[in-house]
């Protein structure tokens, strides 16, 4: 038993069917205590006011927005490598999410900046970076819609969302560079002197638990439907052609 | 190559090639400009260097779609695909040859176009320096976009939508020079910056697109 | 309801954008992966 078992698609399906309903409960549940936690119980930050706690969903968002694209450029190469068509649907089923996860950072982000900084929307280095992202998901979407093979849109997609990584990281330090900003830095880092407090850190971590495990939860669903569809589109080709 | 390079050239320069047409596109993008943001000097000056950079950038971009779309439709990127040269060459030869076609004129074509925007005079120098050093990467980037599309029905747009995010490090450290430049400021570190996106571009992007190339004609 | 001072309307609309995008997508993913598992479903039993 590997890992690589779960790349043979009947294997992914057979594992994934009892494993997603608890991933949705988890998710669900872990959601659930963070946010009730981090919206009822905890107090309001001594300058910003009751808005700290757009945080919480804020951060994890940003995040995932993140490692979701992260993820899809791990999916891509293992299907680049070894071919594992679980591995480039799963590539294909993560990009919505992200997107969406992208919208979310960039909404609260507009919320909150809106009291904080006096404006919806400045050409802030973390902003634009976050823009840029979500461009390079709408392209990335775009052409496993546009290319009617699969395999040849797994590949063509695979080949982007490589290339797409280093300009997005290349894109990032352009920005830095451009421009500096009113966005704070790192809210996560260790080493950061100045952190988040533990009162809002500790209601963050669990929704950041709940924002993977949606994440994950979401890929397997997504991933199961375009296995799916996938094997619908071989069995209307054979019809054709019979 | 080069051959290659000689018969892009040649077909762009004959009638209906559409050479000239990136050039009146930019010759036009100027000209609204103008009509857009108001006709005072002082601020279209504060414009210009930004305004040229985009405008290059979309005329770069109009004619990426045929870096590849003739050839494929018939039949001599297959051909290209199995001549002794290989496919990385091909895609290198296709750039460069779309660089001497847009890129090249668009950089000669930015310092009058610069006249009617009321570019300062100490623009010029940079914004040709930043543009020249700037366009091989607009267009090996563009051969890599045009590659994914080209078995794609009505790519176009799609091809936009690919090309345009990737355009951004390089509009940024290319425009942060000509900006520098026309407000007589120090260029700092953007030029370096800028030719090291160039050379990567030159260096890697062929590899990705003939990766692209040999998918569509698998 | 706890209170949320005078930013009580950023505070709310950012949950409620956040909350309904969250449910859009799973909704999104639930029906199409319905959709696409019923006709399936059908496929596999009309080639019996």
């Amino acid at each position: 038993m590997s890992l690589w078992t779960y790349a043979n698609p009947a294997k992914f399906m057979a594992f994934t069917r009892p494993v997603l309903p608890v991933l949705w409960g988890l998710a669900a549940a872990a959601l659930g205590v963070g946010l009730i936690w981090g919206f009822f119980f905890t107090p309001d930050d001594f300058r910003q006011g009751s808005t700290v706690k757009i945080f919480y969903i804020h951060v994890p968002s940003a995040m995932m927005a993140i490692n979701a694209w992260a993820m899809m450029l791990v999916a891509s190469l293992i299907w680049l490598i070894r071919r594992h068509h679980v591995s480039a649907l799963a590539a294909r089923a993560a990009a919505p999410v992200g997107v969406t996860f992208t919208l979310i950072a960039l909404f609260t982000g507009a919320i909150w900046g809106q009291p904080m900084w006096g404006t919806w929307w400045e050409w802030d280095p973390r902003l634009t970076s976050f823009l840029i992202l979500f461009l390079f998901y709408l392209g990335y979407i775009a052409l496993w819609q546009a290319v009617d093979d699969p395999d040849t849109a797994a590949d063509l997609t695979s080949v982007l969302c490589l290339v797409g990584s280093v300009f997005a990281i290349l894109s990032r330090y352009a920005v830095n560079f451009w421009n500096q900003g009113l966005h704070q830095g790192a809210s996560l880092s260790l080493d950061a002197e100045e952190n988040v407090a533990d009162v809002f850190w500790y209601p963050t971590l669990v929704t950041i638990a709940g924002f993977v495990l949606l994440f994950v939860a979401l890929v397997i669903a997504r991933t199961r439907t375009e296995i799916r569809a996938r094997r619908i589109h071989a069995l209307r080709l054979r019809e054709r052609l019979a | 190559m080069i051959r290659v390079v000689a018969r892009d050239l040649r077909l762009a320069f004959r009638a209906g090639g559409g050479f000239g047409l990136s050039l009146a596109f930019f010759l036009i993008v100027v000209t609204l400009v103008p009509f857009g943001i108001g006709p005072e000097s002082g601020r279209l000056s504060a414009v210009a260097p930004g305004i040229l950079w985009v405008g290059a950038l979309l005329a770069c971009l109009l004619s990426l779609d045929r870096v590849f779309a003739l050839d494929w439709e018939d039949g001599s990127l297959d051909l290209l695909a199995t001549a002794p040269i290989p496919l990385e060459g091909v895609a290198a030869a296709k750039a460069a040859a779309h660089w001497l076609t847009t890129g090249l004129p668009l950089t000669l074509a930015a310092a009058p176009l610069g006249v009617l925007l009321n570019l300062p005079a100490p623009g010029y120098g940079w914004l040709v320096l930043s543009l020249a050093v700037g366009t091989p990467a607009l267009s090996f980037i563009g051969t890599f976009g045009a590659a994914l599309t080209v078995g794609v029905r009505r790519g176009g747009l799609l091809l936009s939508l690919l090309v345009l995010p990737l355009y951004i490090p390089t509009l940024i450290f290319g425009a942060e020079i000509a900006r520098r430049g026309a407000e007589g400021m120090e260029i700092g570190p953007s030029l370096p910056l800028l030719a090291g996106i160039t050379l990567g571009c030159v260096a890697l992007l062929p590899f990705a697109a003939a990766a692209a190339l040999r998918v569509t004609l698998r | 309801m706890p209170d949320l001072g005078a930013y009580a309307v950023e505070v709310l609309s950012a949950y409620a954008v956040s909350l309904s995008l969250i449910v859009g997508i799973v909704l999104l993913t639930a029906l199409r992966g319905r959709r696409v598992k019923r006709q399936l479903e059908e496929m596999e039993r009309r080639r019996g």
